[in-house]
């Protein structure tokens, strides 16, 4: 469950766990989050809690409220967002469902039904606890190959693969020498209804797979078959009868 | 009545890269031209039973009832287009026996499902859903999401309550207003579409709008698009590769060419000898 975090120069005073649906912040003593300073107004701000989100509304206060610099009169709360009150912070911490908890505990669906809303919002809070342990479990469990044996799953060593931006230079036909890069997630390559194959960009490198045409693209002299083919740098295709070069950039 | 080879239909379906269990369930005939994809919860196994019984009842029931009765015309005695009437009935049965079995059976307590249905007749698609599956439709460059989820998200966007942007960010993308099983009467979104050829119709569970941008799905729906299967499978490992934390599931309908109903006494005639 989010909390706020209430500090003044850099002293924390107080520590503020949302669990009302509606939060309220001033200088009158009936608020939620009492804040004594004349610089705060009696009625200041609001935040309205929705199972896991929380909006923050300025209630027309003197001074106004700011978030993260930025005068807001609402503004949806986001982890690690500082509100301030005059010399009055709140920290506002909701740790991003990968942290708090296994991740398919959090997306798992559920319905919601009028009257349900605590019922959810209290069961979720219980399972937070023993899941965030199991976290780390569920990382390694991603590292197992899924799909079709072709692909690994990826880890952070491939991600920086994923970083790196190659290109394709062709080296015959018509546009011998130009280079295309390989920006989007998929790029066609052929003449469609004679021969096309597709690069797909992904975390582990690029690939190159078959879309369509009765003949296969070639890589280095071998045709490929219909699964996809990894690009090494300096991989020479042949598709349609043009050649070209794929590489990575530097 | 076929619409014999008007559409394409392509499917892939994964348990993605977090969960042991896949608790969507797709379903689809090229003959009735039916697609039928459900996205299950509850705990244990209780998902995909739930999923699997929307799916295989809807078919099954539709493909029987599609062989005697015809879609586009509409029922003397309620005036109610026979595809809605169809597609209500099938769908308030399997309610009924999901929710039977969750009742009966202390294991599938609480189970249910989303579920989205597309039927393809006389140049046109009913589309019935409910929950936060959805179908997309490309038609051209134009990819658009046909559907609205029923989904505490999607209030809050047509509230004004958080902007689409903010929606991305959201800690509850995960709650559905709307479920087949959960009570005793459920009422499904209806609606009709035309369809032209060469539309695309991507039906998906929210293990892939929530792992792929809607972008990139267009994209990989326009640059594949000569090979539905290879598209449908891109899809899935998209999601997999953004980290696949649920099952995932698609169905592509291609529409190669326009399905007329035939009208008339001819028309008729002709039908019954294809």
């Amino acid at each position: 469950m989010a909390k706020l975090i209430l500090s003044m120069d850099g002293l924390i005073l107080k520590e503020i766990t949302l669990s009302k649906e509606r939060t309220t912040i001033g200088r009158k003593p009936h608020n939620d989050i009492q804040i004594d300073n004349l610089a705060v107004s009696g009625e200041h701000a609001v935040i309205v809690t929705i199972l896991q989100d929380s909006f923050l509304e300025d209630l027309g206060s003197t001074n106004g409220t700011v978030v993260n610099g930025q005068p807001v009169k609402k503004h949806f709360l986001q982890n690690n967002d500082i509100i301030e009150l005059g010399k009055y912070k709140l920290k506002y911490v909701n740790e991003a469902p990968a942290a708090q908890a296994k991740a398919a505990d959090f997306e798992r669906t559920m319905v919601l039904r009028p009257g349900a809303v605590k019922a959810a919002a209290s069961a979720a809070a219980p399972a937070a606890a023993p899941a965030a342990a199991a976290a780390g479990g569920a990382k390694s469990f991603g590292d197992t190959v899924v799909n079709q044996g072709t692909t690994t799953a990826p880890g952070p060593a491939a991600k920086t693969t994923a970083q790196r931006n190659a290109a394709l230079q062709l080296l015959s036909g018509p546009n011998a020498g130009k280079e295309l890069d390989l920006t989007k997630p998929l790029t066609t390559l052929g003449k469609p209804g004679v021969q096309v194959a597709v690069i797909t960009r992904r975390p582990q490198g690029f690939f190159i797979t078959h879309v369509e045409g009765a003949s296969f693209p070639v890589v280095n002299g071998k045709p490929i078959d219909a699964q996809a083919h990894s690009l090494n740098d300096h991989d020479v295709i042949e598709l349609a009868g043009v050649k070209m070069e794929f590489f990575f950039k530097t | 009545m076929t619409l014999s080879g008007a559409l394409e239909i392509a499917s892939c379906t994964d348990p993605g890269m977090v969960r042991s269990h896949n608790e969507d369930s797709i379903a689809s005939d090229g003959d009735k031209d039916l697609a039928v994809l459900a996205d299950g919860m509850g705990g244990y196994n209780a998902g995909e039973v739930a999923s699997g019984m929307a799916t295989t009842m809807i078919i099954t029931e539709l493909q029987q009832l599609l062989e005697k009765k015809v879609p586009y015309e509409t029922d003397a005695r309620s005036g109610q287009a026979i595809a809605h009437q169809l597609l209500r009935e099938q769908i308030a049965k399997a309610n009924t026996s999901i929710y039977q079995a969750s009742q009966s059976q202390p294991q599938y307590a609480g189970m249910g499902t989303t579920l989205v249905v597309a039927l393809f007749y006389d140049n046109k698609m009913t589309v019935a859903h409910i929950g936060d599956s959805r179908l997309y439709r490309l038609r051209g460059d134009q990819f658009r999401q046909v559907t609205r989820d029923h989904s505490l998200l999607q209030e809050q966007i047509d509230s004004g309550v958080i902007t689409l942007q903010q929606a991305k960010q959201s800690q509850n993308k995960n709650l559905v207003t709307r479920a087949l099983g959960i009570d005793p009467i459920v009422e499904a979104e209806i609606h009709d579409y035309d369809t032209q050829p060469g539309d695309i119709y991507l039906l998906c569970s929210d293990g892939l709008c929530d792992m792929v941008s809607d972008d990139d799905i267009g994209l990989a729906l326009q640059t594949l698009s000569s090979n539905l299967k290879l598209c449908a499978q891109h899809l899935v490992q998209t999601a997999n590769d953004n980290g696949g934390r649920d099952n995932v599931s698609v169905i592509l309908v291609r529409v190669l060419r326009g399905y007329p109903a035939p009208r008339g006494m001819i028309g008729r005639m002709m039908g019954w000898f294809r």
